[in-house]
């Protein structure tokens, strides 16, 4: 046996696999292309003879649609004012009741009939809902959050930014299951609606804005209904899902019962569905959050808008405590969502309850609220925090800023110019070289490679049309400052989630600051980089690594704890080392889920970077932007649907790549 | 796949006029573009359908389920024994076939009168309960009276009884997450009935428990159809149930119905070989009456009486007692003797289990 001859199967010849020679073929045409730069020009540059004037017809269409459609019984016009006043009816109520008052007349006329609801009597409200949802500890976050926004005098502005979630959110969950409703029922529908619902998803915030700014108008009514559009297309997806993800039997027991069509849904399908559902308000709150500050551009007022006027004049000091109550409305909002969705199913009861043990909570928040109404007709400072007990921190931060700017300016400025002038500089002049019909064909040939020459089409028609609507320069830039960012989060995140997949206190201790972190509307990741670098494409770029690095962490960690436990006892059974095992099992088998952590990456990436537009980078944020400033709808929605299509086109070779991998590797 | 094999006469409702369900020659086919394969008269492209661009899950089931009678059908995972109970109710469209309700066309009936069928008339029992979490178990049962627009006292009074009927007196407040597997089979059984149906439909309802409750639930199955004697279309992957069970047992394979029998003559005369290395496993005396092993009376001189239609097994103290050489005289149920048992062929049996008849 020792000396038997073992024939081994000999290496496989070396075959010029076809894609080495596509690629190869395709540098080689773009190499030649460079060279021959001055022959060709239209290669480099697109002519603008050749762009399609889409934005103009946009722009046309939409003065068409407001100036002269007649829908017959009235006008388009008339009919988005009759929306907007529809939503503009409870959305006055509760801002009255949380904010304003009851007020008779207008102006500096008005009279307060009934007073707004006590500071006092709605932040013990919602510490019992933390108690309702879950425990004492939630009841004290959520004090502790509006507490804050009590005592560092952002009540006033806070209390406008939750009216317009307060009204949002129900619409947009209410919007949201009806249209998952009608997708789940009609086969023909859902597939009308899923390619618009990808597209919405991956429409920057900032161009729904525009169309809704010239169709409602510059007010606190149309940031809500652009909030309810942004925030609704989640909800849809998750109640998709969730209807989806009903076990047949059930659907089966429901129908053997007898039921109808209608019985069906509302007494069998939405109560087994009500957990999965729940996931999607939490994502309708958040996302609605993040849009109403968004929205202050066009006129939500309230939190977004203190920010938005101290980013606007470069005072730091001003945003920072606006900024921070974002945050902790954010968490508070969060948490609470969350523990609602969380809410362990009801246990029977083995005696009749009182009326008070049914609703002790609601019966309390009742009891509260009548108190501080009568006492605060005697007691002003019940209705109104006295400003005399407000403290500001403004001061300080306005300090800090002058401290850092003073002490480490030079650092700050060295670092930020080295990393400015020998890797971002050159890699945009590169990117900025390439012709862009080489730039097309290889995206092209990436998706045919990774999904078959159908997706090859879609991605090199989707890139195509950014040069034909003339946003290619843009394109770009957008490409250089989302690819770099992406690049550094991976570098950064994919570490992090490593380690936090092998120590249980790590991971817990990261899960904690990223669900805080993902729970932050984009705006607010402006304020630190802007404190410390200024404008410009070196604060934006860090602020996009800050706001799209969370996905990164979370895949990878969650990739690698789930691998099968059975795979990593046999690695460590034939006795590889901790390294061994994590190169040579744990990453090659978690590395289609990290992958789709990295698509996450990059479409968060991209709307972050399209708000960084407001400390002035040049790429198609900006183009929204000015669009925005204009009341250019064309030009926003091009240039909108231009950062989709480069997010499409990423989403869709990455999902490709990962699907077919794990297919390989038997993990689906 | 030739045509199942003809009903036999089953003893126990012979003389009764039709029966209670009946299919005849039921196709499923999963596929695009299905109906192209059907032909003038109903019968399937069968080259295109080996393709491996269709799967047949049903293919030409027919058969009929009398009144008041236990229907097993029986197979291994994706034998199409469960689609095939969905092609009963409908919950799965057939791809061609006609099924027949108390000779009421079921092909034909429409959305509405498939409602009110299944409210009124058929009850269903599923695999994994299927009870909805959000319900008591009072709210579980009550379902089928409550979508049929019965006021809540009246839904919950009927509910209550059934509740009791399964032993479950004292949980009706309970959560179906607070109970264990076997209550919460009971609850799924008790919705099934809180209808009355006329035709009660069980898909593979013990699978999902373990051992011991499953043979605890069998026993309960059968004490509550001792009750209620329902007809009943019983699905099993499980032989040794489809055997304790059935009344008349139909094997499956690859879709298609292979043998319908009763358990004795599905151990007697296996139609298959797939069929006979079911039976194989299963103790002779346990299925086989009297009456299957008697010989004619030639003059003996009987040592006792067995009943012909009654089990060895249930008998097998008095024949094994007896001694060596007895003879015992087989008698039918109007105490006729009809044959002899000698008590060597029963020791015979007992000691070579996995000889083929």
């Amino acid at each position: 046996m020792s000396n038997a001859a073992v024939s081994l199967p000999r290496p496989a010849p070396l075959v010029l696999n076809r894609w080495v020679l596509f690629w190869g073929l395709m540098i080689v045409v773009t190499v030649v292309l460079m060279l021959s730069k001055e022959s060709l020009p239209w290669a480099f540059k697109y002519p603008r003879a050749w762009q399609l004037p889409l934005a103009g017809w946009i722009t046309d269409f939409m003065k068409w649609l407001i100036n002269s459609f007649d829908l017959g019984l009235f006008t388009f016009k008339e009919l988005t004012r009759g929306l907007a006043w529809l939503v503009e009816q409870p959305y006055t109520f509760v801002r009255s009741l949380l904010s304003t008052g009851f007020l008779s007349g207008v102006g500096s006329d008005a009279v307060q009939v009934f007073p707004r609801i006590s500071w006092l009597a709605l932040i013990a409200g919602l510490m019992l809902l933390g108690h309702y949802t879950r425990d004492w500890k939630l009841a004290l976050l959520v004090g502790g959050c509006f507490g804050y926004l009590v005592v560092f005098g952002q009540w006033d502005s806070a209390m406008v930014t939750l009216s317009s979630i307060i009204i949002a959110v129900p619409i947009g969950i209410l919007g949201g299951m009806l249209l998952g409703i009608l997708g789940h029922r009609s086969r023909g529908f859902r597939l009308v609606l899923i390619p618009v619902l990808d597209l919405m998803q991956t429409v920057p915030v900032f161009a729904y804005l525009v169309p809704v700014l010239l169709l409602f108008g510059f007010s606190p009514v149309s940031a809500m209904i652009a909030t309810i559009i942004y925030a609704m297309p989640p909800m849809v997806r998750v109640t998709l899902l969730a209807l989806e993800q009903i076990s047949s039997e059930v659907t089966e027991a429901g129908a053997m019962a007898g039921c109808s069509r209608r019985q069906l849904l509302w007494k069998v399908l939405l109560p087994s569905a009500k957990h999965s559902l729940m996931i999607g308000v939490n994502q309708v709150v958040m996302l609605s959050l993040n849009m109403v500050i968004i929205a202050s551009m066009i006129g939500a007022g309230g939190l977004g808008h203190d920010v938005l006027t101290a980013l606007r004049r470069l005072r730091i000091d001003e945003g920072v405590e606006a900024g921070l109550a974002i945050t902790l409305l954010a968490i508070a909002l969060d948490r609470l969502s969350q523990a609602y969705a969380k809410r362990p199913p009801p246990m029977h009861r083995s005696r009749q309850p009182t009326l008070w043990q049914r609703h002790p909570h609601a019966l309390a928040f009742l009891m509260i609220v009548s108190v501080t109404w009568v006492l605060g007709i005697y007691q002003p400072a019940l209705n109104t925090y006295p400003e005399s007990w407000q403290i500001t921190t403004g001061a300080f931060w306005g300090d800090l800023v002058k401290y850092i700017n003073i002490n480490y300016f030079d650092t700050l400025e060295s670092f930020k110019n080295f990393l400015l002038l020998n890797l971002m500089v050159p890699f945009k002049r590169f990117l900025l070289s390439l012709p862009w019909v080489a730039v097309v064909a290889a995206v092209g040939l990436g998706g045919w490679q990774l999904g078959g020459w159908r997706l090859g089409l879609l991605t090199a028609s989707l890139a195509t049309f950014i040069a034909v609507v003339g946003l290619w320069a843009k394109a770009m830039v957008t490409l250089y400052l989302c690819g770099l960012a992406v690049v550094i989060a991976c570098l950064i995140g994919i570490p992090i989630g490593i380690l936090a997949s092998r120590s249980e206190r790590l991971h817990r201790i990261v899960g904690v600051i990223i669900d805080t972190l993902q729970t932050l509307p984009s705006f607010v990741y402006l304020m630190p980089v802007v404190m410390l670098f200024r404008v410009g494409d070196f604060a934006a770029m860090l602020a996009v690594i800050a706001y799209a690095i969370t996905p990164i962490i979370r895949y990878t960690d969650h990739g690698i704890r789930h691998i099968p436990g059975e795979l990593i006892e046999a690695a460590r059974q034939v006795g590889m080392t901790r390294g061994q095992l994590l190169r040579k099992v744990q990453v090659p088998l978690a590395l289609p889920h990290i992958m789709l952590g990295v698509n996450q990456t990059i479409m968060m990436a991209l709307s972050m970077l399209v708000i960084t537009a407001l400390v002035g980078t040049r790429e198609l944020g900006q183009e929204v932007y000015i669009a925005l400033t204009k009341a250019d709808t064309g030009r926003g929605v091009i240039a909108g649907v231009c950062v989709a299509f480069i997010a499409i086109i990423s989403d869709r070779m990455i999902s490709a790549w990962a699907t077919r991998r794990k297919r390989e590797l038997g993990l689906e | 796949m030739s045509d199942a094999p003809a009903t036999t006469d089953n003893p126990a409702v012979a003389g009764q006029p039709a029966a209670k369900l009946s299919c005849k020659h039921v196709w499923k086919i999963f596929g695009d573009n299905v109906p192209s394969l059907i032909g003038v008269d109903g019968s399937f492209d069968e080259a295109r359908l080996e393709s491996g661009e269709y799967i047949g899950a049903v293919r030409d089931a027919s058969f009929e389920v009398n009144d008041g009678e236990t229907f097993v059908i029986m197979g291994l995972s994706g034998s199409g024994k469960s689609t095939l109970l969905r092609c009963m109710t409908r919950l799965i469209e057939p791809s061609s076939g006609e099924i027949y309700f108390e000779s009421e066309d079921l092909m034909q009936a429409s959305e509405a009168q498939l409602i009110d069928m299944r409210r009124h008339k058929m009850g269903m029992v599923f695999q994994h309960f299927a009870l909805l979490p959000n319900r008591s178990v009072i709210g579980n049962v009550a379902l089928p009276l409550e979508v049929q627009g019965i006021g809540k006292a009246e839904r919950e009074q009927r509910a209550l009884e059934v509740i009791k009927l399964v032993g479950l007196e004292g949980r009706e407040q309970y959560y179906p997450r607070e109970l264990s597997g076997g209550q919460q089979q009971r609850v799924g059984i008790a919705r099934s009935l809180a209808a009355e149906p006329d035709i009660w439909f069980l898909d593979e309802p013990f699978s999902a428990l373990d051992p011991l409750i499953r043979r605890e639930m069998q026993d309960e199955f059968m004490r509550l159809q001792n009750v209620l004697h329902k007809t009943i279309v019983f699905i099993t992957h499980d032989f040794d149930e489809a055997i304790r069970l059935g009344d008349r047992i139909a094997i499956m394979k690859d879709g298609a119905i292979i043998q319908i029998g009763t358990p004795e003559q599905l151990v007697l005369h296996p139609a298959t070989d797939y069929v006979e290395e079911f039976t194989q496993g299963i103790p002779r005396a346990k299925v086989l009456s009297a009456g299957a092993l008697m010989r004619d009376v030639d003059g003996d001189e009987f040592a006792g009486t067995v009943q012909a239609s009654v089990s060895i097994e249930t008998q097998l103290d008095a024949i094994l007692n007896a001694d060596r050489g007895a003879i015992f005289a087989v008698h039918d149920d109007q105490y006729n003797v009809v044959g002899a048992l000698p008590r060597e062929v029963v020791v015979e049996l007992l000691s070579a289990p996995q000889q083929k008849e």
